[in-house]
């Protein structure tokens, strides 16, 4: 029941975003733009700053994330599907799980675009350890949303939610980010430093895991009225 | 309970915040810092008492979010604002030592990073709940539950991130005659911390007695005539 719902709800913004293609095409064009500016800053003499191509590629994830995510519940204010979701006969804490599997989606395809832009313009070898990356890419992305999709639907109905939501995402996923920037930092060194960024991955899984945890629990009261 | 201690948490405040200097002065120098080393002495207690402040503020936004407790709401505004309050101490204290012990006035040392992520978090939590609206307290009871437990992954983060550098961080280990102002301050920022969240939580109690009564004559308001004089 649980598991269903969750992947209805799920299947159900995958469906809305293929026929719209909003989201993905508007979040991975700021990401671009975002990569641009870091580039204007952190770029001397046509090289790039020692350790910036790890720190613009999660800066870029979390404005782009930031965005996607303030997107997915405008979209089920505008239509205030958001109430009919909520009154559903189902778990409520499925409807959270249903949102963050599609927030993670959008964001995982976001970054298939973002991973080669920032190796190729920034000469950075990030394909030389795939799978941690991934690994770093995946953890970090659902430790982001996991926050992120909570505190945008605790918004939804609040005012000025387009100001708080960053506001109070990234002093809160300050970890991510480290651990994220860190991770891919120590893959970009000249040998691979492999025992560092396997502990960042296990960080952001122990990061996932306590805070969906919280989220899947505070989600129920936080939204009822 | 807490109402009741209040004459007492005060005159116990004020005698620890009058008899501090004094035994601040009488304090032996530090050898290697000397006299700036005394600003530690109302810099770490700020420090402590404020992350028992942001527990303070976390238990209680589980409390009321779980338990609908309003007493609860009332404990964690205090307890946020006062957060913020010792943060800022801490925040201004730290750099006017750093300043003149490791001649910059900031480092991203783990304590310092900490110190001003914890600050962020629960300013944070002031801001949702001045301009989050109608229903803010539940929003801002769900980003204290998340600053709480988000200090340790902080905690770790930072200090991994940091020991890959050379460290500058100087933490003198206390010795005699040092030590005792030091407990005493820990002590005074105690007694300032549990009377300061009695007086708010007293305050926040009056105003929501406060908006009730407005409701309930707001809500009479229509039965008389417009304009009448009651």
């Amino acid at each position: 029941m649980f598991a269903r719902t969750a992947w209805t709800i799920f299947r159900k913004d995958v469906v809305v975003e293929v026929r719209s293609r909003e989201l993905v095409a508007t979040t991975m064009f700021f990401a671009l733009s975002a990569v641009i500016v870091f580039a204007v800053a952190l770029v001397r003499e046509g090289r790039v700053v020692a350790d910036a191509a790890a720190g613009i590629l999660w800066i870029a994830i979390a404005f782009a994330g930031t965005l996607a995510l303030g997107r997915t519940f405008e979209r089920e204010r505008y239509t205030d599907t958001l109430r009919a979701l909520l009154l559903a006969p189902a778990p409520r804490a499925a409807v959270y799980v249903g949102k963050l599997l599609g927030v993670v989606a959008v964001l995982l395809l976001v970054e298939l675009l973002l991973v080669p832009l920032v190796a190729l313009l920034f000469d950075a070898a990030l394909l030389r350890r795939p799978a941690l990356l991934v690994g770093l890419l995946v953890a970090g992305t659902i430790g982001f949303a996991s926050v992120g999709t909570l505190f945008a639907a605790m918004l939804v109905r609040a005012r000025s939610r387009d100001v708080l939501l960053p506001v109070l995402l990234y002093p809160i996923t300050i970890p991510v980010i480290i651990a994220g920037v860190r991770g891919t930092a120590a893959i970009l060194q000249p040998v691979p430093d492999e025992p560092m960024a396997t502990f960042w991955l296990m960080l952001l899984a122990a990061f996932d895991t306590v805070f969906v945890t919280v989220a899947l629990w505070t989600f129920d009261p936080l939204m009822t009225d | 309970m807490l109402q009741r201690l209040v004459p007492f948490l005060l005159i116990a405040t004020m005698v620890a915040f009058a008899v501090a200097p004094v035994l601040i002065l009488r304090a032996p120098y530090e050898s290697t810092m000397g006299l700036v080393q005394k600003i530690f002495y109302f810099h770490a207690p700020a420090g402590i008492v404020m992350f028992l402040a942001a527990f303070v503020c976390g238990i209680n936004s589980a409390r009321f979010l779980f338990r609908r407790s309003v007493r609860a709401d009332h404990l964690a505004l205090a307890a946020a604002e006062l957060t913020v309050l010792l943060g800022t101490i801490v925040l201004v204290t730290g750099p006017l030592w750093a300043r003149k012990a490791w001649g910059v006035w900031w480092t991203w040392d783990p304590r310092l990073t900490l110190s001003l992520l914890l600050w962020m978090m629960f300013g944070a939590y002031l801001l949702v709940r001045r301009y989050g609206g109608p229903g803010a307290e539940k929003l801002a009871a769900a980003v204290g539950i998340f600053g709480m437990c988000n200090v340790p992954f902080v905690y770790i983060s930072v200090n991994v991130w940091r020991t890959l550098h050379p460290k500058t961080t100087v933490v003198p280990s206390l010795g005699p005659g040092l030590r005792e102002p030091f407990w005493f301050c820990v002590v005074a920022f105690l007694l300032l911390f549990t009377l300061l969240l009695a007086l708010r939580v007293r305050l926040a109690e009056q105003q929501a007695a406060l908006d009730a009564r407005y409701l309930e004559l707001a809500d009479r308001a229509p039965a008389s005539a417009p304009g009448a004089v009651s």
